[in-house]
């Protein structure tokens, strides 16, 4: 026993205390940001949060009235984006998982775009929305229909656009979540006689639901809070009525908060006005990411 | 070997490849209808990678081949003209480690059968009920066929995989060392059962455990490093093996 307790120097103990000691520093100061970051915002913005705040539109040059359009059009907009985005999301992660030989060089390849579309700033994205979806789809559509309905900034396109920006959280979030099923329960199907596709449909994914809803919950969350990208797809500041067609433009919290802060004739008048927008902005993130982990352990449990 | 039964399974030069390594050497058999086979032998000899072949589930892994026949009634199980989904169909498994799917114990039994065609509630109910029945699984789940399977124990989640293969009626049944996971109770009824079975289906069970091989089957196999050295009867087997590397196996001098 000597020996072991002289191998404890006062070095190593003071060294084990530093390391204790700024660890703990750091988590305290990530917590003092988060709450003074949010407490500034629900201390400056809840005053202005009312019903009619939530439910008008803005009145006077964006200096008056409520959100409601904004709220409605990123609403809108994620749940179009959701549409659009995780199906093919989804299907990529099975042809990943299911399909595809690990060693192939096609399998390398897609991994290697999906992490690479991870990097690409978000207004990259919107350019690209521009040049494909507005002028290549809907140009091409309006040419072929010889209208002038598709090829002009729209709903549909930022949707679009976000799903695509949005595309490697789903394909990462699902394709974790087909390659946790057991191999066990694959075998045992196939061994049942049954097909491949059939494995897929009525064993993988439905032990797989929390991992895709997860996926579309994080996309959602990281589609609602993005502005670079749509800003040349479809988003404007101001709006007569609320969109009726996926055609329509949109307002948008995030790029709402974006023009009372720099774009208003009277920007300190706006301030409470923007404290507010920001919470409800803030708020529809957490619920969001709260959602999706809520979710994820129900599903665990069963 | 007399053979008073009709074979099942015939393998001749039959080798299989994992990549550049050889797993399997020139294998020859003859697996007797409607009797139990057991192979036995250390880890890694190739017995397990044998009863995959059958059902054709080590296609499954990326890189394998395989060289020679294997015929199951006479048809090569590696032609072209085989449907896998269908020759697994006639195939029934067990695994190692029982995982029923995360449904009803009622969906487990019927999974296989609703695979290809559309069956009447009173068939699939009486289905159902002559599968567990057969498994010896019946009288402890009858109440509570709508319950998840999970919530059984191992032997009892180990015996409805059994009610499962059974459901689809197979002709050949394989089990890769079902009773590994297993207390001895449960183990008991596995073997219990496997005894009752071997009527109506052909069993070919890899085993890790000498006295399970010589409890319940008629023949036995003993693999080393990929090659088959013996296969006869399990009484000439464990009283009078011919090659001395099986004798050192079953005497437990090594393995």
């Amino acid at each position: 026993m000597k020996t072991l307790a002289s191998t404890t120097t006062s070095k190593k103990r003071l060294l084990g205390f530093f390391a204790v000691l700024v660890t703990v520093v750091a988590v305290v100061a990530i917590i003092g940001l988060l709450i003074s970051m949010f407490g500034t915002f629900v201390v400056q913005g809840s005053g202005q949060l009312s019903w009619t705040f939530l439910t008008e539109a803005p009145r006077n040059n964006n200096t008056e009235g409520g959100i409601f359009p904004a709220i409605f059009g990123t609403t809108i907009l994620v749940l179009l984006m959701t549409l659009l985005g995780v199906p093919v999301g989804t299907a990529t992660a099975i042809y990943l998982s299911e399909y595809a030989r690990q060693s192939a060089a096609f399998a390398r390849a897609v991994r290697f775009a999906v992490n690479t579309l991870a990097g690409v700033p978000s207004i990259v994205f919107g350019l690209f929305g521009v040049g494909f979806f507005i002028q290549f789809v809907g140009g091409g559509i309006d040419n072929v229909t010889a209208g002038a309905v598709f090829g002009k900034p729209a709903l549909l396109w930022a949707s679009a656009t976000l799903a695509v920006l949005t595309l490697p959280v789903v394909i990462v979030s699902v394709e974790e979540a087909l390659r946790a099923v057991p191999r066990e329960l694959r075998e045992a199907s196939l061994a049942l006689g049954a097909t491949k596709w059939q494995t897929i449909t009525k064993v993988v994914l439905p032990n797989s639901v929390s991992g895709i809803l997860t996926g579309s919950i994080l996309a959602v969350g990281r589609g609602a809070g993005e502005v670079a990208a749509i800003l040349f797809v479809g988003v404007v500041y101001s709006l007569e009525r609320l969109p009726s067609s996926v055609t329509d433009q949109f307002m948008h919290l995030g790029y709402h908060l974006y023009v009372l802060s720099t774009q208003s004739p009277d920007v300190e008048k706006t301030l409470p006005l923007q404290y507010a927008t920001t919470l409800v902005l803030l708020g529809l993130t957490f619920v969001l990411n709260f959602s999706a982990i809520y979710v994820r352990s129900r599903l665990r449990r069963i | 070997m007399a053979k008073e039964h009709p074979v099942k399974v015939r393998t001749s030069d039959f080798s299989v490849y994992y990549g550049q390594k050889q797993a399997l050497f020139n294998i020859g058999i003859d697996i007797f209808d409607r009797k139990v086979t057991a192979f036995i032998g250390p880890s890694g000899c190739g017995k397990s990678t044998f009863l995959r072949s059958i059902n054709r589930m080590n296609d499954l892994i990326d890189g394998t081949r395989c060289s020679g026949k294997l015929e199951v009634d006479g048809i090569d199980v590696y032609g072209k003209e085989v449907d896998v989904v269908t020759l697994r169909r006639s195939i029934g498994m067990v695994f190692q480690k029982s995982i029923p799917f995360p449904k009803s114990i009622y969906e487990n039994i019927t999974y296989g059968l609703t695979l290809t065609e559309k069956r009447s509630k009173d068939e699939l109910d009486h289905i159902v009920e002559t599968s567990l029945k057969r498994a010896a699984l019946w009288e402890e789940v009858k109440d509570r066929l709508t319950h998840s399977a999970q919530g059984l124990s191992g032997g009892q989640q180990q015996r409805l995989c059994i009610a499962r293969a059974v459901a689809v009626n197979p002709e050949i049944l394989l089990m890769d060392e079902p009773c590994s996971a297993l207390d001895p109770i449960s183990t008991g009824k596995v073997e219990e059962l496997i005894t009752e079975l071997k009527d109506t289906y052909t069993i070919v069970l890899v085993t890790h455990n000498m006295q399970q091989a010589a409890r319940v089957s008629d023949y036995t196999g003993f693999f080393l490093m990929g090659k088959l050295i013996e296969f006869d009867r399990t009484r000439s087997i464990f009283t009078a093996p011919s090659k001395k590397e099986t004798e050192d196996y079953i005497t437990g001098r090594f393995g």
